[in-house]
């Protein structure tokens, strides 16, 4: 293999999970205002390892939502790893504890780097080493997150407040422009998601309108013959 | 919430969102990429995260209301569209929800 390619690979992998890291302070600090320890902030980072469901999870009971409505808004999150898999299984082909150890790993920033590798041993390596970097680097800063907001006083408080929806914000604003696949049609989406939620707000549970805006999903229309995949 | 709960709660979510990624490795590639499952779980973030967004910058429990948040995601949303670096974005919107809180 190419020694340039696989210096590449690995350079923007780091450079992934500085990126990523960033994200990790603005979780601990979400974390922390919704009332979770530095150790649940941290074991959340370390085992769940997919952070919008960890931020909708903190969010949900953030808003008052309940633990179900947490719960429920994190999985299904969690569905796009699903078929994530689904597309690195040819890539990686993992095998018996492999698949065990490879599950944990798979999330947005490891099946881009890897899909885009150039072929199967690049792929390989994309994974690993964006899956170390990216963990490695989102559990320290969730800490430095959890911890550091520990410290906050009431302006600052009111800082943190809006950083949430900004940091939701900046997770959904790239599905939003092109180039990501049918990016009008997911700006239709997203105003649906948000439209039902805001209507639903005054007569559900606080977080139950967040998951009845899945709803929003039939916007989408019919699936399109060789419909253009998300990665 | 009790710690109880909340314990519950971290580690029941990080099982289940565990289990999500190992089916893609187990499941048959075919289960998944029905035409009409693959193209829900290509839309759910935008739903979801959309919803997110609204109600984590105006929802007060079952209440709508303006303050600062709603301030501080106008800011935002202007500074991802100069292309802003995320760190950026997120202290811009900081800032004005501190000056709102600040100012009222």
């Amino acid at each position: 293999m190419p020694d340039a390619a696989r210096t590449a690979v690995l350079r923007d992998a780091i450079g992934l999970g500085v990126a990523v890291g960033l994200y990790g302070v603005a979780f601990g600090a979400a974390a922390a205002a919704a009332g979770l320890d530095a150790w649940q902030a941290l074991v959340m980072s370390l085992l769940m390892f997919t952070g919008a469901s960890q931020f909708a999870l903190v969010g949900v009971l953030g808003a008052g939502g309940s633990a179900l409505a947490a719960a429920g808004s994190a999985l299904l999150l969690g569905t796009r790893n699903t078929v994530y898999g689904v597309r690195l299984l040819p890539l990686l082909r993992p095998r018996g504890l492999g698949r065990v150890g490879t599950a944990h790993w798979v999330i947005d920033e490891t099946t881009a780097m890897a899909v885009a590798a150039p072929d199967r041993r690049l792929a390989r390596v994309a994974f690993l080493a964006t899956g170390a970097s990216v963990y490695l680097l989102w559990n320290a800063t969730t800490v430095v997150g959890a911890l550091g907001s520990a410290a906050l006083g009431d302006t600052a408080q009111a800082a943190l407040d809006a950083v949430v929806p900004a940091a939701f914000l900046a997770l959904l604003w790239p599905r939003l422009r092109t180039p990501f696949p049918e990016a009008a049609v997911q700006r239709r989406v997203a105003l649906g998601g948000a439209v039902v939620a805001l209507a639903l707000t005054p007569f559900v549970p606080a977080g139950v309108q967040v998951i009845a805006a899945v709803v929003a999903v039939a916007l989408a229309g019919r699936p399109r013959p060789r419909a253009g995949v998300a990665a | 919430m009790s710690s109880g709960t909340m314990w519950t709660l971290v580690l029941g979510a990080s099982l289940g969102c565990y289990l999500l990624k190992l089916a893609g490795l187990s499941v048959p590639a075919r289960w998944v990429e029905q035409p009409y499952v693959a193209r829900t779980v290509d839309f759910v973030p935008a739903a979801l995260l959309a919803a997110l967004v609204a109600v984590q910058a105006v929802a007060s429990e079952q209440e709508l209301t303006v303050d600062g948040r709603l301030a501080g995601l106008a800011v935002a949303a202007l500074a991802l569209a100069l292309r802003a670096p995320f760190i950026v974005v997120l202290v811009l919107a900081g800032a004005t929800g501190a000056l709102v809180h600040v100012l009222a």
